[in-house]
Parts: C-alpha cells; sequence; structure tokens
C-alpha cells in the first residue's frame, strides 16, 4: 500500500514560539485560568491554569483516570467547569453558554477515537454531515460535496493514489486513515484548535505512522492541537510542549527537549510511586 | 495494494438483488397461473390494493433505517381510518375529513416520537404501548362499529384519492389505473429524495448509525427522531384513508394484516436490520413482492392458509441473508462452524488493510 504522503495545505501564520500575535491579534487559541471540576464528591480538575498557543501542538499525558478526557471535555464545551474561567482566542467565554455547537462556532474541533464517523456512510457524506451543502428546502447538492470532499482527500489528508474515493464507507477504512478523515474533516472546516483524545488506541504501527504524521500537518497548517496519548514515544516525537496530569492537577510542563523518553517515563512512575 | 473500487452491478443499481427474486417470482407465477398473471387485471388490481402497504412500508424504511422500530401503525390504521369514516360519514367533512384523518396519524406519530426521543423509551416497547393504547382507542370510540361508505364513488374525495384514471372503460385497462397509485408513486419518488438527497434523510442514516456518532457531528438527534415517527404515523394516516376508501367501508381491525407485510417488505427489500442502510426502491419491490405471493399462491391451487406460512419463510430467508452479507464477521462464524472459513481462524474485520467488499 502506498503511504499516505502529507500535503500541508494553506501554512497561515509561522509556527515559531514564542508567541507573536497572529493577523488577527490573539496569542492564545484556548486559555484556562483556575478552573475546577467536580463529578459529586469526585474534585477531577483542580486548579487548572492552561495555555495552549495558536500554533502549538501540547501533548497531555497522565495516568489513567488523571483528568486527561475531562480537562478536553471542559475546554471545549462537553462539560460545564465548576468555577475558573475559560478563554478562547484571549476573549472570555460565557460559560454558561458554552457548548460543543459554540466550540465549533469558535473553530474548536474534537475528534474522538471511536466516535468521529458513521462507519456505513460513505465518506462524502461523513465529511460534511452536520454542516451540508444544502439549498433553501435542504437538499443537498452531492455534486458539490463530493468535489469539495474529493479535494480534501487528495489535498488536504494527502490519500491521492491510495485508492480510497469518496464513495468508499468508513468501515472499508483502516484505524489510521478514519483518524486522518476526522482530522481533514477538522481542518477543512477551518478549525484553529484540533483536540485528539488518544487517536492511537488500538492501532498498529504503521497505522500509527500515519497519525503522527496528521499531527504534524496540523502543525504544519499553522493550527494548535492538543493531543492525548498514552503512549510516550509517539507523544514526545510530535509535541511542542508535554502537559503532565495528576489526580486533577497539572504537575508539571515539559519541553520534550529537555528530556528523553526513558527521562519522561521513570518521572511518570515516581510521579505514581508518590502517590501511595 | 491499490484500492481502486470498481462499483460493481450490485453497488450501482439500488436493490439489484431484490429485484432479480422479483422477476424471477413473476416468471414463476407466469408460468404456473398463465391465465391470471399473463393478462392485465391482476396488475391493475395490485395498482388498487398495494397502494397501503407501499406508503406504510416507505415509512417503515425510514424508522428501519435509523434503527428504530414501529409497531404502532396497525393502530394508526385503524384509528386514522375511524377518524376519517365518521368525519366523512357523519360529518359529511369531505376532503377535509381525508386531511384530519392523515393529520390524526402525523399525531399519534408525534407522540411516539416524544416518548422515544424526550422520555427516552426504547422504541419497540413505546410503539407496543402505543399500538394497544391507538386500537383500544379506535374501538371504544366506534363502539365496535363498521362504518360502510356507500355510494362513495359519488364523491369528490374518492375520485381524487382512489378513483380510476380514466373513469373506469373495463375495455381499455389504462383507464382503470387507480388514484391512489399515482398518489403512491408521487410519494415514494418524494420520499426517494428525502432519504438520498435530504439533510434529514442523511441525520436518519447517520442516527442508525450511531447515536453517539451523529451527536457528536452535530445531529440534533431527539429533534430527528421525533420528526421521523411523524413521518411515519403520517404514513399511516394516509394508508388509513387510502384503505377505507378502497374498501368503501371502515372496520376496526383493518390494520391487522400490516405487521408482518410492511416490516418483511423493508427486510426483504435490503434495508438494514441494523440500521444505517437503507434503499426505497427495494422497499418498493419487497412490497410488490409480499402482494403478488398472495395472489400468485392462490392463483397457483394453494389454499389461503399458505400464503402466511410462504411469507414468513421468506421473509427469515432474507433476514438471514442480509445479516451474513452484512456482517462478515458472522458470515465467517457461520461458516467455521460448518469448517468452510477461508485460512486459519479466518481474518479479524478490523486488521490490517481491509478488503473491499463490493
Ligand atoms: N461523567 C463523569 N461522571 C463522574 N465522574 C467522572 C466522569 N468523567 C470522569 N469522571 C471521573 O473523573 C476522573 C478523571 O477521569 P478522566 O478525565 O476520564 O481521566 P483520563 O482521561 O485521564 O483517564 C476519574 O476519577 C473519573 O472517574
Ligand atoms: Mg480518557
Amino acid at each position: 500500500m502506498a503511504d499516505i504522503a502529507v500535503h500541508p495545505s494553506g501554512t497561515r501564520s509561522g509556527n515559531a514560539r514564542p508567541p507573536a500575535p497572529g493577523t488577527d491579534g490573539f496569542v492564545d487559541i484556548v486559555r484556562m485560568e483556575q478552573v475546577q471540576k467536580y463529578f459529586g464528591a469526585v474534585h477531577a480538575l483542580r486548579n487548572i491554569d492552561l495555555r495552549i498557543g495558536r500554533n502549538e501542538i501540547v501533548g497531555l499525558i497522565g495516568d489513567n483516570g488523571a483528568g486527561k478526557s475531562t480537562l478536553i471535555k471542559t475546554m471545549t464545551g462537553v462539560y460545564a467547569p465548576s468555577s475558573g474561567r475559560i478563554f478562547v482566542r484571549d476573549k472570555p467565554v460565557d460559560l454558561a453558554n458554552y457548548s460543543v455547537a459554540m466550540a465549533h462556532d469558535l473553530s474548536i474541533e474534537t475528534v474522538y477515537q471511536d466516535k468521529s464517523l458513521g462507519e456505513k456512510q460513505p465518506l462524502w457524506r461523513n465529511f460534511f454531515v452536520g454542516r451540508q451543502i444544502t439549498n433553501r428546502f435542504g437538499f443537498i447538492d452531492v455534486k458539490r460535496q463530493k468535489a469539495v470532499a474529493r479535494q480534501i482527500l487528495e489535498d488536504t489528508i494527502g490519500f491521492r493514489g491510495v485508492g480510497i474515493g469518496v464513495d468508499a464507507t468508513v468501515k472499508n477504512l483502516s484505524g489510521g486513515e478514519r483518524q486522518g478523515i476526522a482530522i481533514g474533516r477538522a481542518m477543512h472546516f477551518n478549525a484553529d484548535l484540533i483536540v485528539l483524545d488518544e487517536p492511537t488506541v488500538a492501532l498498529a504501527v504503521k497505522e500509527v505512522r500515519k497519525v503522527l504524521d496528521f499531527v504534524r500537518l496540523i502543525k504544519s497548517s499553522g493550527r494548535a492541537c492538543v493531543y492525548i496519548e498514552h503512549n510516550l514515544a509517539h507523544v514526545h516525537e510530535v509535541a511542542d510542549r508535554l502537559v503532565v496530569l495528576d489526580r486533577g492537577a497539572i504537575v508539571a510542563d515539559i519541553a520534550p527537549r529537555d528530556m528523553t523518553v526513558p527521562e519522561l517515563t521513570e518521572y511518570l512512575i515516581d510521579l505514581q510511586k508518590s502517590q501511595h | 495494494m491499490p484500492r481502486a473500487q470498481p462499483r460493481s452491478l450490485f453497488a450501482r443499481i439500488e436493490g439489484l438483488p431484490i429485484i432479480i427474486v422479483f422477476a424471477l417470482m413473476l416468471a414463476l407465477f407466469m408460468t404456473m397461473a398463465p391465465l391470471v398473471f399473463l393478462a392485465p387485471n391482476i396488475y391493475m388490481t395490485f395498482l388498487s390494493t398495494l397502494p397501503p402497504l407501499m406508503v406504510l412500508s416507505i415509512g417503515l424504511t425510514f424508522v428501519i433505517a435509523a434503527g428504530e422500530i414501529d409497531l404502532s401503525f396497525p393502530s394508526i390504521i385503524a384509528f386514522s381510518g375511524f377518524v376519517f369514516a365518521v368525519l366523512f360519514k357523519q360529518y359529511g367533512l369531505g376532503p377535509l375529513a381525508a386531511i384530519v384523518a392523515v393529520l390524526s396519524g402525523s399525531l399519534v406519530g408525534w407522540l411516539n416520537g416524544l416518548l422515544i426521543a424526550r422520555v427516552g423509551i426504547p422504541s419497540f416497547i413505546a410503539t407496543l404501548g402505543t399500538q394497544f393504547f391507538w386500537a383500544g382507542m379506535a374501538t371504544v370510540l366506534s363502539g365496535g362499529r363498521s362504518y360502510a361508505l356507500r355510494g362513495v364513488e359519488e364523491s369528490w374525495t374518492w375520485r381524487v384519492i382512489d378513483g380510476r384514471l380514466g373513469g373506469n372503460d373495463p375495455l381499455r385497462w389504462y383507464t382503470q389505473v387507480s388514484m391512489e397509485a399515482i398518489w403512491t408513486a408521487a410519494i415514494v419518488l418524494f420520499l426517494w429524495f428525502v432519504l438520498n438527497r435530504h439533510r434529514f434523510g442523511e441525520h436518519v442514516l447517520f442516527l442508525g448509525d450511531s447515536n453517539d456518532v451523529s451527536r457528536v457531528v452535530g445531529i440534533p438527534v431527539a429533534r430527528e427522531k421525533i420528526r421521523l415517527f411523524t413521518l411515519m404515523g403520517t404514513c399511516g394516516g394516509v394508508a388509513a384513508v387510502m384503505l377505507t376508501l378502497e374498501n368503501r367501508n371502515y372496520f376496526g381491525d383493518q390494520g391487522s394484516g400490516y405487521l408482518l407485510t410492511a416490516i418483511a417488505a423493508v427486510l426483504i427489500g435490503g434495508t438494514s436490520i441494523l440500521g444505517g442502510r437503507a434503499t426505497v426502491v427495494g422497499t418498493i419491490f419487497g412490497a410488490l413482492i409480499m402482494g403478488m405471493l398472495e395472489a400468485g399462491l392462490v392463483a397457483s391451487g394453494l389454499t389461503g392458509a399458505w400464503v402466511r406460512t410462504v411469507q414468513g419463510l421468506i421473509f427469515l430467508v432474507a433476514i438471514v441473508f442480509y445479516l451474513l452479507a452484512d456482517e462478515p464477521a458472522r458470515r465467517h462464524a457461520l461458516l467455521g462452524r460448518f469448517g468452510l472459513a477461508r485460512g486459519p481462524g479466518g481474518r479479524s474485520p478490523r486488521s490490517g488493510p481491509p478488503v473491499p467488499t463490493r
């Protein structure tokens, strides 16, 4: 099988940190300040202060149950925080009305491991479902959707020559390809922040490579990404910054070049030991 | 390994397997009962007896496509039929009676939708309950009486909904095409476009695929389910009016024969019992098969008692066929049980590069 090539499309602002405000004048795509989240008595997020730069890949790591999923769900409007403040593009979000739909409007998209695509549906429907191109009676412009879908497949995701067409159904795709489709969709709809929750779980090595290429694609196209990953080597390879979560609190903020993968592993093991 | 998928004939022509089965069955009946099946009359009869089944089956295609089920439509045939008969006969409302009857079906469907989408009762249970409720309601309100609609042929309502195209001249067969058939064709065509080309149809298919995915991609799940059951109820109302007019009579259990035949028409047509995949064309041929079986078996010399048996058998065979065709894992498990699986242990559908199945 041909490898999936990466074609960065529409590279936007530069990818350097320290951050400089972009053309539309913001530094951080998302900033959380003193966010707390309780599920009943469970204190799932403690004093979260976190900034995601506009073109930054932030790896989110930590033990099972550390609160990684809760953190990104709070960030993307799935859960309301118990207290604290959230800023998108440096502007405060009205938390009373924050929702997934509002996050979409703010160009924040989440790719969930197994819940992002309709298995039995063709790719051209999967790209547009929820925001179809229709006439005013709600009938879909199939031709245009297929044309745009083809363009996303070939130019954005780089599936040219892989033999996957817009009429292919998702269930015929490999796990890595599925992640690619979901990420490509988010990029097409101009997400400025793409959140990935453990996208490589249950993937074969070759498929993992594809997903990591997609993460790099997010970076090179000028967007930001929050990437939850249990495999430290993977996340170390692509992240600009690693944020370590432990029992609901951020305990470390690491630049990958300052720590090798074995050192990082040791650090996390020590962290776990200190729990007991 | 390139995966160019030359789309096979079966993938390009919607409902092809069932069209072939239909053609074979027709050929069989033509040989076994040539007097009946080689003359136009029987087909003209089909055009007036099949429309209620067709309309019900098309509505049900949407419901099953969404991974839901509706068991309450026989009671809508009873209830809406009653509403129509009373308003038409006792209150002389004419065409308005037909409109109100159809809307009463929509209302029942909408209530089903509320129970399922807002209260959260599984559709199987909710519609089993409402089936009893509305059938009971129709019996209570009608006092168990039937309403003969004598002389209805004279009315404008009958002519528009159920009349014959060209004034019913027995010498020229095409004059006997029923208006019901024309309405049904229009409804079928419209709903084909809704399922395959409209936002709502796409949402229905995604709902059948997964409610979780639907939510994540921004489909208003509850709202679309309510619309879905309202559509089914409306189809039930339309079928009720057609049936009552065609029979020129309302009777309380006029919907009772439709539960099996409508579900069977949808499933043998190729709509997936697991949801997410549906074909209106398949359903049409499924309904044709169900309707033709009855006439065909009787004309071929079998007693009427055989009809249900054969319908049930075809229904089961079709379900097993599609389930195995749909679910590679189950097919391998089954073949494996008979020692027919390819290679050691078969192959998991999830691992490695996928095999194009079509
Ligand atoms: N919806 C919920 N209701 C109650 N408790 C929850 C819910 N979601 C997560 N939790 C709890 O919050 C903590 C963090 O969970 P989670 O964010 O899923 O961790 P991670 O993704 O790091 O494995 C766990 O103790 C979990 O039991
Ligand atoms: Mg998690």
